[in-house]
């Protein structure tokens, strides 16, 4: 468990390094000049911030530099950290209460949403578009709760794209996750109702629900979801009590109108953004929060089991401006 | 968004009028806002800028025409100058025989999907494509092209003990001429450009199995970093052309914008669905209307025309016009709808109405109402007048459905019919007539 937290600076020190190619001197020793602020634009446009996110960056940094014409880059880089962390203030989702060492003990843990009866199993629904990561989270979130010592079933509920059911299995038998599951074609909420009895049975703490990617434009599909969604409510009319959108991170300015929908027709608890093991900054998540207020529960960087970080505000905002400790 | 840039374009130069030139000046303002524009609709930062500096100096001097607005003048200009950096370099497939085709892109951008939409595409176009599976990296990623190569009938080739690639990739070449494969098209893992171990891998591939095709997988959402993965990939595997998909969400595409203008990779074919048949020929014209919003009409026509049986449909069309249409006939029209892909992706291509939903569930009503006229007899079809409450209910039992659902769509028909007559008088033959000017050949069958 130690190495998630140098996990999670590695996976970033890529993006630190990329950010830093582009700006160069300019988040250096050096004044800032006009030149500077158009590498700087550059650089927030290229990091998918998105035309509100930057031009408000660039105005404090600008305001800044024409109160102080010595402005240095590092400074500038400080102001562009500190108003990402003020539009991101709140951002973070915190599952449950951490266990001491997994989580900086410092952020304080989002309430644990109640369920109907004590007993019953807290329900995550994880949803989004085609390959988003879904099915991969859902695996990573399950082996990690476990690894907490939580009791986890797993519910492949997405019946519809081909081998999906069997992609999970594989996950189960490498992580030994516990997994309910039928056959493609099989009715989804059918899976997702017998799932949650399964876990209510053994005595699980979550309950994870694996869906079938759809495009947030296809309102047929939503309603499947809603499906899912009452047939669980059957158990217990709080359930899902999570709701989260997983949202692939090197999207564009898309993803945010993938956010509007998804949380208009099925009211979205929270994101995953996976995918930040590659050179994308994933600045769309700042669109998305500044548009729904969603906190981001957990970022992918990488393939593997242990691959799954929580969201924190300060490393991202940070990393993104190469911000030294 | 791309949707509202003609009238940003119309207002930002409606001031215009009566200057006569279009002059770096008096254009700032609006290309201030096709760089706007370009960037929200996630054109890589440079590419933007390079667009606009263009368009400018190709805009200056212009006189303005008097007969259009400004705005639409400029947005013809972009318009034309989008077509020709997406349009530049070839977008048809090597005539090497046998074909094989090497599929690249980052994880999640639909590479299994398309492998066997483009089998099948190829399989109409009279080819014998066998399907390989060489991702050993994603679970299950082998079962699922094996289902949909199933499912297509197409020819496969997995080898689910090895861990070696190449090796697999060049067993594979063994197979398809042992089996008469004119064309092979090998599915590979997805990975990130900067993950030197995968690229290693994939290199290898390309160099035991020298594909004639290296496509690029590309979610058509994908954003800023569109430009540094498929620089990455083009260094490593020389690509020949990209793939964009998932089109028929609302996604604007400036990718496929950037990548074409940093790589000068041609576009090749587009995915606008989760069915195997959404997937289409890519036609430069096409991405920038929509882009521009000005839809896809285009499309849809050559879609209609591949899919559609024409006598079926010179024959509907006929009966159209004379607004001698009943509920057979309209059925026979639904099938062939259906023919052309999801509702959805239909929808999709028509002019303004990229990105607009669906009311729920409109594929599965088409199949209601289609179940509805099924539970018709002959006469009933043909004569829907004689359709009493009796008669209704009986339909409606038959159908699974509910009356109400019966008395809806027999007044929608009757709307149509009423329109029809409408049409008759000669507004029919324009409308043919405007299509046929759109697509240069042939008609609009049937629609
Ligand atoms: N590099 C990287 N790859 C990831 C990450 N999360 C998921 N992936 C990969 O992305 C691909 C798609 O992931 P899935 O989990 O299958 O996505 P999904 O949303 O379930 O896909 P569908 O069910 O097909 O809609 C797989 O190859 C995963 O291994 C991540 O954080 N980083
Ligand atoms: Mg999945």
């Amino acid at each position: 468990m130690f190495g998630l937290l140098k996990k999670f600076k590695a996976g970033f020190a890529k993006t630190v390094a990329a950010i830093g190619e582009k700006t160069g001197a300019l988040f250096g020793r050096k004044p800032i000049d006009a030149s500077s602020l158009e590498t700087l634009e550059e650089a927030l446009y290229t990091a998918d911030f998105g035309v509100e996110t930057t031009r408000e960056i660039l105005e404090e940094i600008k305001a800044a530099y024409k109160k102080d014409k010595d402005l240095r880059g590092q400074a500038a880089a400080a102001i562009g950290a500190a108003v990402l962390q003020r539009v991101l203030a709140g951002a973070e989702g915190r599952l449950d209460s951490p266990v001491v060492g997994v989580v900086d003990p410092g952020t304080p843990a989002s309430p644990r949403p109640a369920t109907a009866n004590a007993s019953n199993p807290t329900v995550i629904a994880m949803i989004g578009v085609n390959g988003s990561g879904k099915t991969t989270t859902s695996a990573k979130l399950a082996w990690r709760l476990q690894q907490e010592g939580r009791g986890v079933t797993l519910a492949a509920c997405d019946t519809f794209r081909a081998a999906a059911v069997e992609q999970l299995k594989v996950w189960g038998q490498r992580l030994d996750l516990e997994i309910v599951a039928s056959h493609t074609g099989a009715d989804s909420a059918a899976v997702a109702f017998d799932a949650w009895q399964a876990a209510k049975a053994r005595g699980r703490d979550y309950l994870i629900v694996d869906t079938a990617g759809r495009l947030h434009t296809k309102s047929n599909l939503m309603e499947e979801l809603a499906k899912i969604r009452r047939v669980l409510q059957k158990h217990d009319p709080t359930a899902p009590q999570h709701r989260w959108l997983v949202v692939d991170g090197s999207l564009g300015s898309n993803s945010i109108e993938q956010a509007k929908v998804f949380h208009q027709s099925f009211g979205l608890t929270g994101l995953v953004v996976t995918k930040l093991d590659g050179t994308s900054r994933g600045g769309a998540i700042v669109g998305i929060y500044r548009q729904l207020k969603l906190p981001i529960y957990f970022i992918g960087l990488g393939e593997k089991a242990e691959d799954l970080q929580p969201f924190s505000v300060d490393d991202y905002a940070k990393a993104v401006f190469g911000v030294e400790e | 968004m791309f949707e509202s840039l003609t009238e940003k374009l119309t207002s930002a130069l409606r001031n215009l009028r009566g200057v006569g030139k279009l002059t770096e000046e008096n254009m700032a303002t609006a290309l201030q806002e096709v760089r706007t524009a370009l960037l929200a609709a996630d054109v890589h930062f440079k590419v933007a800028r390079e667009f606009v500096e263009r368009v400018q100096t190709q805009c200056a001097g212009q006189e303005v025409i008097k007969s259009v607005t400004p705005g639409q003048q400029v947005v013809k200009i972009i318009h034309d100058e989008l077509v020709r950096l997406l349009g530049e370099g070839t977008n048809t497939l090597s005539p090497a025989r046998p074909l094989r085709i090497l599929m690249a892109g980052l994880h999640g951008s639909g590479k299994t999907t398309s492998t066997a939409k483009l089998g099948k595409l190829l399989k109409k176009r009279g080819y014998r494509p066998l399907l390989v599976a060489c991702d050993i990296h994603r679970p299950a990623a082998i079962d699922q092209l094996e289902i949909l190569a199933k499912q297509e009938e197409l020819d496969f080739h997995s080898d689910r003990a090895s861990r070696d690639v190449a090796a697999i990739g060049t067993a594979a070449l063994a197979v398809a001429q042992a089996g008469g494969n004119d064309c092979i098209i090998f599915d590979t893992a997805g990975r990130l450009q900067i993950d030197q171990d995968l690229i290693e891998e994939v290199k290898r591939l390309r160099a035991k199995v020298q594909p004639d095709e290296v496509l690029l997988v590309v979610d058509g959402a994908l954003g800023q970093e569109a430009v540094n993965v498929a620089k990455a990939f083009h260094d490593a595997l020389q690509l020949t052309g990209l793939i964009l998909t998932k089109l028929d969400g609302d996604a604007r595409g400036g990718a496929a914008l950037s990548i074409k203008a940093i790589t000068g990779v041609p576009i090749k074919f587009v995915g606008t669905g989760e069915k195997t048949a959404d997937f289409d020929t890519f036609y430069p014209d096409r991405l920038a209307s929509r882009i521009l919003g000005m839809g896809d009409v285009v499309s849809l026509v050559e879609k209609a025309q591949e899919n559609i049986d024409q006598k079926d449909a010179e024959r509907l069309a006929e009966k159209m016009r004379k607004a001698d249409f009943n509920l057979e006939d309209f059925l026979a029209q639904m099938q062939q709808v259906k023919k052309l892909g999801s509702m959805q992706s239909i929808l999709g291509m028509m002019p303004g109405m990229s990105g607009v939903q669906l009311p729920d569930g409109a594929d599965r009503q088409m199949a209601r109402t289609e179940a509805i006229i099924k539970s018709m007899t002959l006469q009933e079809r043909r004569k829907p007048d004689i359709l009493n409450g009796n008669r209704r209910q009986r339909i409606a039992n038959g159908a699974g459905v509910k009356i109400v659902e019966v008395n809806q769509l027999l007044k929608q028909f009757q709307q149509m019919q009423k329109m029809m007559k409408m049409m008759k008088g000669g507004g029919a033959k324009k409308m043919m007539r405007q299509m046929e000017a759109m697509k240069g050949r042939g008609g609009f069958p049937g629609m």
